[in-house]
């Protein structure tokens, strides 16, 4: 370590309070909440894609109601996951760079599920 | 990243073992950290035997009677010796207690006794707790007022005053914060179960008017939000209280004054 002759109470305070957290706080309760809801529409949703034929499947999540709901639980999955996944880059990288590198991954990566979701789920929903 | 093992100067090496008490029939053994910054040495742990009987029942009074009889050179805090003062705070068996209150008796086998886990060791079982102090002076610890002072005290309910009950009690020993892993991997951001608790402390008097700007201090991602609900917290404290309630009180008020 550098030498320093900073007090501990300097050391302490460091670069203060960012004046945020909570939205942050609520954001992983909310969608952990709604994950749980969706969670149980995925699995009704299953049951009822269970048997069915590739053309009455699509057909079934073409329905703007059935497409409304996994277009949201895509939402909320992805959203939990990239929030969590800030919160375990946050506790165990500490190298600057290394660090803000993770975080844009992440949020690279989640887009990129979200979106390809959002893809897919488009063409069978408005596609021929 | 965070480091996972110790760097190969501290790692931990067998060291002495010390004579038996002659004469004795009923032995304790005790396993303690050693570890002296003017040596250059790694740690080592040091092997000794104390006659339960002749000493009194603590891993304080074992501690005690090696220094006395034993080894003089053994470092470690105490003062109290009744669980108030919280000086003699260290890893006992695994688990982070204060000395004068842990009974040999209850701990199977030998006494094994670290320092505070994941402090710098100032020596053997005495952890450099200045950041923590530093911590708990950042919380501003005493009652703030704008309204001028009333000729006699500031007055309280009974019922405001039993809202204190199981923080006011909190004696600083640091058992909780050592124990918990999110306060081991950033310690110079998260503020620790402890100094949480005494933050809450005020937060809850019902004469601080300065609950405002306390809690804007404490909304931030590392200061408040590293605790991740683990618990360890709750499990070690030797006073009984349970530092993640509070933490999860503050928490509640960051959001209630949202809506």
């Amino acid at each position: 370590m550098s030498k320093t002759f900073q007090t501990p109470l300097r050391r302490a305070r460091s670069r203060g309070s960012a004046h945020e957290g909570a939205g942050h706080f609520w954001a992983q309760r909310l969608t952990a909440v709604l994950s749980i809801v969706l969670t149980l529409f995925l699995v009704v949703l299953a049951i009822a894609l269970a048997g069915r034929d590739h053309a009455a499947a699509r057909a079934l999540v073409a329905n703007p109601f059935i497409a409304t709901g996994i277009a949201a639980t895509a939402v909320v999955f992805v959203w939990h996951m990239m929030i969590g996944m800030q919160v375990i880059i946050e506790d165990y990288v500490h190298g600057p760079l290394v660090k803000a590198g993770l975080l844009m991954a992440n949020v690279l990566f989640s887009g990129l599920v979200l979106f390809l979701t959002l893809a897919a789920l488009g063409k069978i929903a408005f596609g021929a | 990243m965070v480091q996972f093992t110790l760097p190969k100067n501290s790692k931990v090496r067998t060291g002495k073992t010390w004579p038996k008490p002659e004469g004795a029939t009923r032995i304790k053994e005790f396993r303690i950290y050693r570890f002296d910054p003017e040596t250059g040495e790694n740690p080592r742990l040091d092997t000794y035997f104390v006659d339960l009987d002749d000493c009194g029942p603590m891993v304080l009074h074992g501690l005690l009677k090696i220094k006395d009889e034993v080894d003089s050179t053994l470092a470690f805090r105490r003062s109290c010796r009744e669980g108030i003062c919280g000086s003699c705070a260290m890893n006992i068996a695994g688990e982070n207690a204060l000395a004068c209150i842990t009974a040999m008796e209850d701990i199977k086998g030998p006494v094994t006794v670290y320092p505070l886990p994941h402090m710098q060791v100032v020596k053997d079982l005495v952890p450099d707790l200045t950041l923590l102090y530093a911590q708990h002076r950042l919380i501003e610890p005493w009652l703030k007022t704008d309204t001028p002072a009333p000729d006699r005290e500031w007055r309280q309910s009974k019922d405001d005053r039993k809202k204190l009950d199981g923080l006011y009690e909190c004696i600083l020993c640091f058992c909780c914060a050592t124990s918990c892993p999110s306060y081991w991997w950033n310690a110079e951001r998260y503020l620790g179960p402890a100094v949480l608790l005494q933050a809450y402390r005020w937060i809850a008097d019902s004469r601080d008017e300065a609950v405002d700007e306390r809690l804007d201090e404490l909304e931030d991602p590392f200061r408040l939000y590293r605790c991740h609900t683990i618990m360890n917290c709750v499990r070690v404290c030797p006073k009984g209280l349970n530092p993640a309630k509070a933490i999860a009180a503050i928490k509640e008020d960051l959001a209630l004054r949202r809506f």
